[in-house]
């Protein structure tokens, strides 16, 4: 039984088919890579899978049970947690009542709320900053802590997306090894992700989409050797080159 | 911590002791005082917490002053009863008009042109009804006993204004603090973000704006058995809206005594610009001086004067270990 | 229904209706460029009445004479109100910016209050008696040169943003403010030319209004109000919009008078704003949000 279960998903905008009859299975405790040029669709799929945007057709089963039609906060409070690609930080309030908001929709007690928040903090690294304004954080800490509120609400799947997004190298294995420690507590993640070394060393199976359309689907090592893949990123020219 | 607790049970000594030294003239300074720091606080829960800015809250204030007085007028209904409908009703009208607002999606500025048209309609409409006063408003008998929540002279008044003042910052600082106040300011800050996090945006609006508009209704009840009369421009207009308003953005919006402290400082001042300038025929100066410092306070002190106000006490509070 | 009266309501309704959309064209611009809701408005056009008024009762001179120096002396108002004001809170959020415009406003208002103090004030001018017959419709001759006016002052600052140097810049900051600074335009200057433009169409309106209404400080309100609902009516930053918002909230409320007392006219403009609000928050011809 997967935990999540996407069939033939497909929105359109206008005229513009988003995400065109997408269809793909989570395992529970896996983690799935979701990559893709710019503008493949894959901020859609989440924003469908989360609620956000009513998807025109298509099942989305969580825990077998069908989550299409659900609100947001709903779909959240079932277990599927979002963290947005552009993070949205409750700037005036410390990191900890930011982490603690995301503690309370699971945890009715504040006291308990705020020792697993901070236990959350901790773990991330962001300890020292517990107290600090969220709008006096830089990007990485940001995205700490935008990872830290979603976990604070004990979910089922992650998704997460792109996450490893402007930062650096040294940042970026931080977060692999903290993403794998996530994974490690039995929580599944999807992982939309741009930054390849983050994808190949943390998904068991990777999906690549291109014009809202599967395109390859597999473990990551070959995925990447996939030729309608490298000609997705990298362009006709260069796959004939190649030979 | 203590030391700012102490700090709180001195003034509150002072103000309970107050009305010995003063004549009703500067009592009645200060019973405007609370009742706009109430009305400021209550406003606060709305705006301060979840960021829906409402211009129009003297829509609450009217329905608890005139379902009060209906009551009391129709059926001999004592205000301390009629208190509680006039709420009801303000809860029922907060959630149609949050219902619609917050159904349809309609943030920042279309929110606020929707509570202003609420108060305008309502304004109106109630000018039309004969049994409520239509144009000339309605005056209330002065029949001063306890039930009929009127007395003599301002001691009395005095007393319950700060009753409802305190009340009102008890009741700020448990929302605060609880599970309500955290998603409060977390839909004010980013509702999509809350949202995406679990909270019920929607639930905890209605919330919000339920509580908001019940414990500024209740203000609208003293209101009208204070000045005894009530009318609709007054009592729905945006010149109410307004004024009260002024008082927890200059003080702090989104803090606790920030409706307090502003109060303190505008309802004084309203009070000693009327008085000096009004006899000059200088009417309407306050309100110009009012305007300046709102404009200063949110050019230069977005958060309030409270920030400074905590600067200054900090080192003798030591405010700092608090939390 | 009578016919007859309906005609003459409505006609009356659009006339009315052409200042309206004047007045709302100054928000809708204001907006369009900065993104400011310029809840000043109504208070604006309250000082443009009054000096009109103040030139008329010093001077002689006659409200459609004096216009010109109205919207002069609105547009300088504005100016300095952008710049001092409102160029600051640009970057605030949405709801934020509410307040001091309001305080604004309340300022304006009670300058005006100070000055003139709180009685009703209904000059006789030249004209404002008089009516003419068009076909079977009695018309006020105020009314209708009111509406004259307010058309040539609408055409007129349409062609000015379309044609002028200084209106393509508008017109360019409107549409991308970023892109605007870009390419080098000189968004401060646009930004309080813009404003002050607004400000001075919906004070010019102010002095066509005189004949037509007595004069209170405490209009501000109602127009500012009256405004929005054109401008949501018609699509935010949408002039043209303005222009048919205006003349068809004009004919509503106009018309509504044939079957409710004329004091509950602004429930009809108020509801119409309300669902506007709720159903087509682009508005009629579609505007930025």
């Amino acid at each position: 039984m997967s935990i999540l279960s996407v069939n033939q998903l497909s929105k359109s905008f206008g005229g513009l088919m988003a995400v065109k009859e997408l269809s793909f299975k989570l395992e529970k405790g896996d983690i799935l890579g979701l990559i893709g040029p710019n503008g493949a669709g894959k901020t859609t799929v989440f924003n469908c899978l989360t609620g956000f945007i009513p998807p025109d057709q298509g099942e989305i089963l969580f825990h077998e049970k069908s989550v299409k039609d659900m609100q947001p906060y709903k779909i959240s409070q079932l277990g599927l947690v979002r963290t947005f690609q552009i993070v949205k930080p409750f700037l005036t309030i410390s990191v900890l009542d930011n982490v603690m908001v995301g503690a309370l929709i699971k945890e009715k007690s504040i006291t308990k709320a705020r020792q697993e928040s901070m236990e959350i903090i901790e773990f991330l690294g962001l300890g020292r900053m517990a107290n600090v304004e969220a709008q006096g954080l830089p990007l990485p800490l940001r995205k700490k802590l935008e990872l830290a509120r979603a976990l604070a609400t004990k979910p089922k799947i992650l998704l997460l997306d792109e996450v490893m997004a402007g930062l650096n190298p040294t940042e970026v294995d931080e977060i692999i090894d903290l993403i794998r420690q996530v994974n490690a507590r039995g929580i599944s993640i999807l992982l939309i992700e741009h930054v390849m070394r983050g994808v190949m060393a943390l998904s068991q199976r990777v999906l690549v989409i291109n014009y809202g359309k599967k395109i390859a689907e597999g473990i990551p090592e070959e995925v990447v050797k996939d030729k309608g893949v490298i000609e997705a990123y990298l362009g006709k020219e260069f796959l004939s080159a190649q030979g | 911590m203590t030391r700012f607790y102490l700090f709180l049970a001195s003034v509150l000594a002072v103000l309970l002791l107050l009305p010995l030294f003063l004549d009703k003239y500067e009592l009645g300074i200060f019973v405007m005082i609370f009742f706009y720091a109430y009305l400021g606080q209550s406003w606060n829960v709305l705006t301060g917490y979840t960021g829906h800015i409402s211009l129009g809250h003297a829509l609450y204030i009217g329905i608890g002053a005139y379902t009060s007085t209906y009551l009391a007028q129709a059926f001999g209904l004592s205000p301390w009863i009629g208190m509680w409908v006039g709420a009801l009703v303000a809860v029922v009208v907060a959630f149609c008009l949050g219902y619609l607002g917050f159904r349809f999606g309609l943030r920042g500025v279309y929110f606020v042109i929707l509570t202003i048209a609420f108060a305008e309609i309502t304004r109106l409409v109630v000018s039309h009804i004969a049994a409520l006063g239509s144009f000339s408003g309605i005056f209330l008998d002065f029949k001063p006993s306890f039930s009929n929540f009127q007395f003599t002279g301002n001691i009395p008044y005095y007393y319950i204004a700060l009753g409802f003042m305190i009340f009102s910052v008890i009741a700020v600082r448990l929302i605060e603090t609880s599970k309500l106040g955290r998603f409060m300011v977390a839909i004010r800050e980013d509702e999509d973000a809350a949202q995406a996090l679990g909270v019920n945006a929607f639930k905890y609006n209605m919330i919000a704006i339920a509580i908001s508009a019940s414990m500024t209704s209740l203000a609208g009840t003293f209101y009208a058995n204070y000045i005894f009369y009530i009318h609709p421009d007054s009592l729905f207009g945006m010149g109410l809206s307004i004024e009260l308003i002024l008082r927890p953005i200059i003080g702090g919006l989104g803090t606790i005594f920030g409706p307090v402290i502003g109060s303190f400082i505008l309802t004084p001042l309203s009070e000693i610009t009327r008085a000096y300038f009004a006899k000059g025929g200088l009417e309407g100066l306050h309100l110009i001086i009012y305007g300046i410092l709102a404009i200063l306070v949110v050019l230069f002190m977005p958060k309030g004067i409270i920030i400074y106000v905590k600067r200054v006490l900090n080192p003798i509070l030591k405010l700092d270990e608090e939390n | 229904m009578n016919t007859d009266l309906a005609l003459q309501l409505g006609v009356q309704g659009v006339l009315l209706g052409g200042i309206y959309g004047l007045i709302a064209i100054g928000l809708s611009l204001i907006f369009g460029v900065m993104g400011v809701i310029n809840f000043a408005h109504g208070q604006m056009m309250v000082m443009g009445m009054y000096i009109s008024y103040w030139i008329f009762v010093l001077l002689g001179v006659d409200p459609y004479i004096s216009l010109i120096v109205v919207a002069a002396a609105i547009f300088l108002l504005g100016y300095l109100i952008q710049s001092s004001v409102v160029n600051r809170i640009l970057d605030y959020p949405e709801a934020m910016q509410v307040l001091p415009l309001v305080a604004v406003g309340l300022i304006l208002e009670n300058t005006v209050l100070l000055l003139w103090g709180p009685d009703h004030r209904s000059p006789q001018t030249s004209l404002s008696l008089e009516t003419i017959w068009m076909g079977d419709v009695m018309v006020d001759v105020s009314r209708l040169i009111a509406f004259g006016l307010a058309i040539i002052i609408t055409i007129s600052i349409f062609i000015f943003l379309k044609k002028s140097n200084t209106g393509k810049c508008i017109r360019a900051a409107a549409d991308n403010r970023m892109g605007a600074v870009l390419v080098g335009i000189k968004v401060n200057r646009i930004n309080n030319i813009s404003f002050a433009l607004g400000a001075a169409t919906t004070g010019a309106a102010g002095a066509l209004l005189i004949p037509l209404m007595p004069l209170s400080p405490h209009l501000g309100h109602d127009f500012t109000l009256t405004a929005f609902v054109v401008v949501i009516l018609g699509g935010m930053g949408n002039l043209i919009g303005a222009l048919v918002g205006g003349l068809i909230l004009g004919t509503a409320e106009s018309l509504s008078t044939l079957i409710l007392p004329a004091t509950l006219k602004q429930v009809v403009s108020f509801s119409i704003l309300v669902i506007i609000m709720l159903f087509r928050p682009q508005g009629l011809l579609g505007g930025k949000k």
